[in-house]
């Protein structure tokens, strides 16, 4: 049984769910255009993940097995619906530019992919750390992207103007690919074969 | 584990029950807020259409409260342009109405791909204290490359000269067709001309430059990168300006101008 500490700290590089897993990929192309789209949408994914994990753990040993999966999927659900509720009364504006994207929450590899491996076998405190901790690796991978793609595809950081674009009259001509999702492909592309040549051992054996 | 037949619905039907009441309450409880936003949000789009705020410079407090004061807002007959009396302005949701089959009907197919029409649309008059209109703002929309643009346009007492237009709903691509958001070109609008001389709408975003407001009174620049998005702004300005949108309730306020 690993050590809480490595529970939270290993998703964050050794075994990140996006660079390693390669989960959650759809939505990492589809809210990283600005970076602070993109860190609403962690904290929402945080907030689910964690939520479902400790929701999930508690009620583990009741669950039947052979609905496990509709139970934790309902649960998943239930939490990003009102999770998108919240969003949509207290922060509009990034709710709107959010869209369709915090529902597909529900879609996201990563929460069930948690639920299954690690809630259904683990008492609520590791899960809830476990939650964070994955959480936490699929934001810490967003926020690169989206640093990446804001400040080279529209020259701002946190949408502060860094780079001056021609279009606002400065000098600098964006790189209109880095908005499109095939930027965000790139990024991610290049940042698991960063990691993988820094780290061996996440390659994968052919 | 395995369990028994009754143990594992009793088990869904719980959390069911549970997870529908968490929902539910959600829902229930943070409907009045999300309305609230919605509202307030169209409102400083009709205000920034109006010019009376600053492109992502919402107003606040008294200057807002003085700004939507001086909106007119009535709900309008869109065949005849007669306003309806017998529709309450503040409840009347035309987003609703063009859904519905028995407040909207059919068109036929057109350029800015709109499906159907309302039979009657919110609009928004500023006049004067003598009651002189100064200008008027009317929703907009239709079909870009991905999504439904919804926004409004502006026009003067003359009704041809633009005094503003804005998008308050679009999913166009971030950072291309999404630039018709982009403050500096919606800062190329006012001053154009819808109309030309005979009546006919004739304004248009064209691609490249066009020009500042005394060289190309009917054309705006082109958004690089958006071709499409570019041209359904020009559609969907024809289709509302004309006479399958407001041309009637245009051609009423003609009438009362002169």
């Amino acid at each position: 049984m690993a050590s809480t500490r490595e529970t939270f700290l290993d998703p964050l590089v050794n075994n990140n769910p996006i660079t390693l897993q390669v989960l959650g990929i759809c939505s990492a192309l589809a809210v990283t255009t600005k970076m602070e789209v993109a860190l609403v949408m962690s904290v929402a994914v945080i907030a689910v993940l964690t939520l479902s994990n400790f929701f999930i753990s508690v009620i583990r040993n009741w669950i039947p097995s052979n609905i496990r999966i509709i139970v934790q999927l309902t649960i998943i659900a239930s939490l990003v619906i009102v999770t998108d509720q919240i969003l949509k009364a207290y922060f509009y504006d990034v709710a709107r530019q959010l869209t369709v994207f915090i529902g597909l929450i529900i879609t996201n590899c990563i929460i069930m992919g948690r639920a299954e491996a690690f809630a259904m076998q683990n008492g609520p405190w590791e899960s809830i750390v476990d939650g964070i901790g994955n959480g936490l690796g699929y934001s810490l991978i967003l926020m690169i992207v989206g640093f990446v793609r804001e400040l080279f595809g529209s020259g701002r950081v946190f949408g502060v103007p860094v780079l001056t674009t021609v279009s606002d009259g400065g000098w600098y001509v964006p790189n209109g690919l880095l908005v499109l999702s095939p930027g965000a492909f790139f990024i991610i592309g290049m940042l698991i074969w960063g990691l993988r040549t820094w780290k061996r051992d996440q390659t994968e054996v052919d | 584990m395995q369990r028994n037949a009754t143990y594992v619905l009793g088990f869904a039907a719980a959390v069911c029950v549970v997870c529908a009441v968490v929902v539910s309450t959600a829902a229930v409880a943070l409907k009045d807020l999300q309305d609230a936003n919605l509202s307030a949000y169209r409102e400083q789009n009709v205000l920034e259409a109006a010019g009376f705020s600053q492109p992502g410079e919402p107003l606040v407090g008294q200057e807002l409260a003085a700004a939507v004061a001086r909106l007119d807002a009535s709900v309008i007959d869109l065949a005849t342009g007669d306003i309806d009396p017998d529709i309450d302005v503040s409840t009347f949701d035309q987003r609703r109405a063009s859904t519905d089959p028995g407040s909207s009907h059919r068109v036929d197919a057109n350029r800015a791909r709109v499906m159907r029409v309302p039979n009657n649309a919110l609009v928004y008059e500023v006049r004067d204290e003598a009651g002189a209109l100064e200008m008027v703002v009317l929703p907009i929309e239709g079909k870009g490359l991905w999504s439904t643009l919804y926004g409004f346009v502006a026009l003067d007492a003359d009704l041809s000269t633009v005094r503003g237009l804005t998008y308050y709903e679009q999913k166009e691509t971030a950072g291309l067709g999404g630039e018709v958001d982009n403050p500096r070109w919606k800062a190329l609008w006012p001053g154009r001309q819808a109309f030309d001389a005979a009546g006919g709408m004739v304004l248009q975003v064209v691609k490249g430059q066009a020009g500042p407001v005394d060289q190309a009174p009917h054309e705006v620049d082109g958004i690089s990168g958006a071709t499409i998005t570019s041209r359904s702004v020009t559609y969907m300005l024809q289709f509302w300006l004309g006479d399958t949108g407001f041309g009637p309730y245009l051609d009423r306020l003609r009438e009362e101008v002169n």
